[in-house]
């Protein structure tokens, strides 16, 4: 970036570390962004008469008589139409080839809702896949994570999720991710033919890693942008949240703040609540749903970041490879949709709430029948049953592959508790059985 | 008034060169451009005043001008707190435009030209200390008391009063003269900074009457008492906030204060839509009228969750004064003691455990002890019981918002994962949790009284079945059903009964959800009698479901009106389960 006439350089810098440097200058902004010798930096001190960058591509190789331009600006975004079916990096730019997008600038940092301006989410989002829609249902102007594994493929879950649910509109944060997956969101999202009412801001493992803390504000700002101006449906997805808390925590270190739980900042509730709580269903129409994705370690959930995102989201969805069956499926247990109760029953068919509670039941029975067989004991013949049904329950329903509505989901519940079970064993309402219950085939 | 310019930003904290007086706690405001951004002092050093700013602090400069308004942080006390939703540091959130709420956005928190219809209540002529009534106005269902303002000191003689009619909030009501013979007017408005407890009361007693809540598993097993403490630690998604709003709904209190600190904004949204509809059980009218809400959720400025819970318990203090029995329910205390961990991280203070602020115990314990029953001058008594719930990190209660919270709170209410997974509701492990109430004699003398004779004793005694049939199922799940004596599935099958019978309550029945102490007493000795009950089984299969017939027909009382000819109905079928007990085992 070159310096505008009349703009100063500074050209004395007093202290520099691996990710900040220090210089004395006047008329500076908190947050204002800064070039040090063309390097992308942040003003995140001011004391006195010295300024501290951040910069975002580390310090390796300045000097300490590197040249700092100023601004005048805190991090800001160019929204128009014309940013959909776009791709940026982290401060913007476009990394598509194209040209720059023309409209309006706007600061990325963005002003809160007031509560009681909200409207209570209500309105199905459905993905065709039944660990979500079924046992975990989602509405639109809800937050919620995908807890999983490294090893899971949850980039592709998501892009898969993103695709089929019903939105107006998709925007990336990709956040450290592999550039193999970016190619894979690219590939699919243009195979898809729904390319063009996508927005991408993408900071991938090869990028510095400060610079991944810039997207989710760029993300939120560009959701805002077409849920309040254009009352769009926005879906946001964000992969991968936990490599931007660890972002979060090299700055923190780097500014001498003392950490708190595994050495996150003291922070980063508020860090991660300022982003997550971006969701909301405005009253105009328009709406943000953020789907996110937040790799464990070694499934922990008790690790800072996903305990304090599971505090800040309204659920979350585990990812998990069924041992049975080899397939992946989001874990009926431990997965949780705060906000379904506001549609199940009512939005969708009014079997929906039982016959997801039965078969979570007998699939709860059959872990049961599991360990009893791991620990010797003899199986009995209703052990056996549930046995066969978890199998039946997991290729014909959990698998994340299948793609199937709502009324499916449900006729297929059904089919398989007739399948396996007498009515007795459901403890499912009469009224639901005198409608919906199959008649046996032979 | 004093002045000062800013020179260091780091994030929210300002450090502000002044030209004069400044106070600890001290409110300022930056100006910038047309905003008026607010900040209070929290630490001063030669001429430079550090300040926390309640908003973020992109886009300031050094250099930027400050004016100092000489106050602490207060609030307007007045008829027209209840039905209001206010943010943080009490702005009316109703009346704020727009769907954002810009930096620096301020909106009255009482309008002052509202009119109530005001009844004098004293004489001219008459002696009057702070907190002394001089009139009243209807505000819902409540008579709202004038007082004379906490500040005024010593005794102030009344001059002028207005008569009966309908006055705005900016007109004067009355005028008094103090000692030194100064006048004052007086509004049906007062403000009161927020840190300083409201103290007109003579005097604080011990807790002794019971606050109902209408949940079994606390009235009856882990009371909470009229002007106690309470504390509901809880990983993520075992229900505290599912519990804390159930016992906004049901509880029997006058006033409710609710504090949403630092928590996810839809949850309040829910309750801006249902308790516009949702029944009062103490008064007939709606949930609204007597309920005033506090809201900072997460994402708003983080250094208001500490000023929103102070500014919940001053309303409650307001109220008490009055006479009113108020409920503050705060969600949840974490979020404001992980603000202060922010603060004091950044003005680079040694820090404590967890990095929390070292004197984290003492504001905690401070915060617990302004809840109370108290007796103002003329006899009135008024109280604020407290419940805060907490979010330990990781689930794990050894951190030190707990820890601190567990040393002050005299009622302990675990929420359980385990019965979380099991859909056993409200997730209140029994025998974990506490109520230190319950040794208090005060407390005991009260059940025996307003309950029944020995009720404590039964309380404890459902609590010993409850242990037994633990250690019963413990025994059965090593060596197996076929491997232990009868008996350890009647105790394992009692303790079944008391659970599924008695502290398991259907929050979304319209008639479980809220049990009368009576009903309570009745269910409680009833469980109890059918535990003592002579019972003859031939295997364990029969223990099981002779219980779950008894199960059964419990939960049909439970979803029954109380004495409604249903409810006798099951009651007796009680009795016929044992009789075809007792013929299966003599056949």
């Amino acid at each position: 970036m070159i310096a505008s006439a009349f703009q100063p350089i500074y050209t004395q810098i007093k202290a520099l570390t691996k990710a900040t440097c220090t210089l004395e200058a006047g008329g500076v902004q908190y947050d204002e962004l800064a070039w040090v010798d063309g390097r992308s930096a942040q003003v995140i001190r001011v004391e006195g008469k010295n300024v501290t960058l951040q910069i975002f591509s580390g310090t390796e190789g300045l000097g300490t008589n590197a040249q700092v331009v100023f601004s005048g600006k805190a991090p800001h975004l160019t929204l128009s139409p014309l940013l959909a079916g776009r791709y940026f990096n982290a401060f913007g730019k476009a990394i598509d080839g194209r040209d720059e997008v023309q409209g309006d600038e706007r600061d990325v940092k963005g002003q809160t809702v007031n509560p009681v301006r909200r409207q209570l989410p209500s309105e199905l989002l459905a993905t065709g896949i039944a660990g979500i829609d079924l046992n975990n249902t989602l509405v639109t102007g809800q937050k919620i994570p995908f807890f999983a594994d490294p090893d899971q493929p949850y980039n592709r879950i998501l892009a898969e999720v993103a695709l089929r649910a019903d939105s107006d509109r998709i925007v990336l944060g990709g956040m450290g991710i592999s550039h193999d997956d970016f190619l894979m969101f690219q590939q699919k999202f243009e195979a898809s033919g729904a390319g063009d009412k996508i927005v991408s801001y993408i900071n991938t493992s090869e990028d510095p890693p400060l610079e991944r803390l810039l997207i989710p504000d760029l993300v939120c700002t560009t959701a805002e942008y077409f849920a309040v101006e254009r009352q769009e449906k926005v879906l946001v997805l964000l992969t991968d949240m936990t490599l931007y808390a660890d972002a979060l925590a090299i700055v923190s270190n780097k500014m001498d703040q003392i950490p708190s739980k595994d050495a996150m900042p003291g922070s980063l509730y508020s860090d991660l609540a300022r982003i997550y709580e971006k969701a909301v269903q405005f009253k105009e129409g328009g709406s943000i749903t953020i789907v996110a994705v937040t790799t464990l370690n070694d499934g922990d959930i008790t690790h800072a970041i996903p305990d304090n995102t599971g505090y800040i989201t309204e659920g979350q969805l585990y990812l998990k490879k069924d041992p049975e069956t080899g397939l992946t499926i989001i874990d009926p247990f431990r997965s949780l949709s705060r906000l379904k109760q506001n549609v199940i029953g009512t939005k969708t068919r009014e079997d929906h709430p039982q016959v997801m509670n039965a078969l979570v039941r007998l699939y709860a029975d059959a872990s049961e029948a599991r360990s009893k067989k791991e620990n010797g004991f003899d199986l009995n013949e209703y052990d056996l049953r549930v046995l066969k049904f978890a199998e039946a329950y997991t290729r014909e329903l959990l698998d994340v592959q299948l793609n199937i509505g709502t009324d499916e989901m449900l006729d297929r519940g059904w089919r398989l508790m007739s399948r396996y079970f007498e009515v007795f064993e459901l403890g499912i309402r009469q009224n639901l059985i005198d409608k919906y219950w199959p008649e046996k085939t032979a | 008034m004093t002045k000062g310019r800013i020179t260091g930003i780091l994030s929210n904290l300002l450090q502000i060169e002044v030209n004069d007086t400044v106070r600890q706690n001290e409110i300022c405001f930056v100006l910038k451009g047309e905003q008026r951004l607010m900040a209070e002092v929290i630490k001063i050093t030669g001429n430079i005043a550090f300040a926390q700013l309640f908003e973020a602090g992109s886009g300031l400069q050094a250099g930027d001008e400050v004016e100092f308004s000489g106050d602490l942080l207060e609030v307007s006390l007045g008829p027209g707190l209840l039905s209001k939703n206010f943010d943080g540091l009490q702005n009316d959130l109703e009346a704020m435009p727009g769907n954002f709420i810009n930096a620096g956005q301020r909106s009255a928190a009482l309008n002052l030209e509202d009119e109530y219809a005001f009844t004098p209540l004293s004489e001219i002529g008459a002696k009057l200390k702070a907190g002394d009534i001089i009139g009243e106005v209807p505000e819902n269902a409540l008579s709202h008391k004038i007082m004379l303002p906490f500040k005024f000191e010593g005794e102030n003689e009344l001059i002028e009063i207005a008569a009966p009619g309908n006055y705005k909030l900016r007109d004067t009501i009355a005028k008094v003269k103090n000692e030194k013979g100064e006048v004052f007017e007086l509004t049906m408005v007062q403000k009161w900074p927020v840190k300083w407890p409201i103290k007109t009361y003579q005097q604080k007693f011990r807790p002794s009457e019971i606050f109902q809540t209408g949940l079994r598993v606390i009235d009856t097993l882990n009371p909470i008492a009229e002007g106690g403490t309470a504390y509901i630690p809880g990983a993520f998604g075992t229900g505290k906030t599912v519990l804390q709003q159930a016992i906004a709904k049901n509880n029997r209190a006058e006033v409710v204060i609710l504090v949403a600190c630092g928590e996810r904004a839809n949850e309040v949204v829910e309750i801006f839509h249902s308790f516009p509809e949702l029944e009062d059980l103490a008064t007939g009218r709606k949930l609204k009228d007597k309920t005033t809400i506090v809201c900072n959720t997460s994402n708003m400025p983080v250094a208001a969750r500490e000023a929103s819970v102070y500014v919940g318990m001053t309303m409650a203090e307001y109220y008490r004064a009055m006479g009113y029995k108020v409920l503050l329910l705060a969600d949840s205390t974490s979020r404001w003691a992980q603000a202060l961990r922010e603060m004091s991280n950044r003005m680079e203070e040694l820090p404590g455990t967890d990095a929390f602020p070292v004197e984290l115990p003492a504001v905690i314990a401070n915060f617990y002890g302004r809840a109370g029953k108290v007796q103002m001058p003329d006899g009135r008594n008024g109280s604020v019981t407290f419940l805060g719930t907490v979010s330990p990190a990781g689930g794990n209660f050894k951190e030190p918002v707990t820890e601190s919270t567990s040393k002050v709170a005299r009622c302990f209410y675990a929420l359980s994962q385990k019965r979380a997974d099991a859909k056993r509701y409200p997730a209140i492990d029994p025998l974990l949790s506490y109520s230190r109430y319950l040794d208090y004699e005060e407390f005991q003398a009260f059940t025996e009284e307003q309950i029944e004779k020995g009720w404590t004793d039964k309380v404890l005694k459902a609590k010993n079945i409850l242990a037994k049939g633990i250690e019963a199922r413990d025994q059965i799940s090593i060596l197996g059903d076929d491997s232990v004596p009868l008996d350890y599935h009647r105790d394992f099958w009692k303790s079944e009964l008391i659970d599924f019978a008695f502290i398991q309550q259907d929050s979304f029945d319209d008639t479980d959800m809220n049990s009368s102490i009576e009903r309570q007493s009745f269910m409680l000795n009833r469980v109890l009698q059918i535990c003592d009950r002579e019972q003859e089984f031939d295997d364990f299969s029969e223990v099981s479901s002779f219980y779950k017939k008894l199960i059964n027909l419990f939960k049909q009382m439970n979803y029954s009106d109380f004495d409604s000819d249903d409810f006798q109905k099951f009651n007796q079928e009680l009795d016929s389960v044992f009789s075809t007990n007792l013929q299966n085992t003599e056949a």
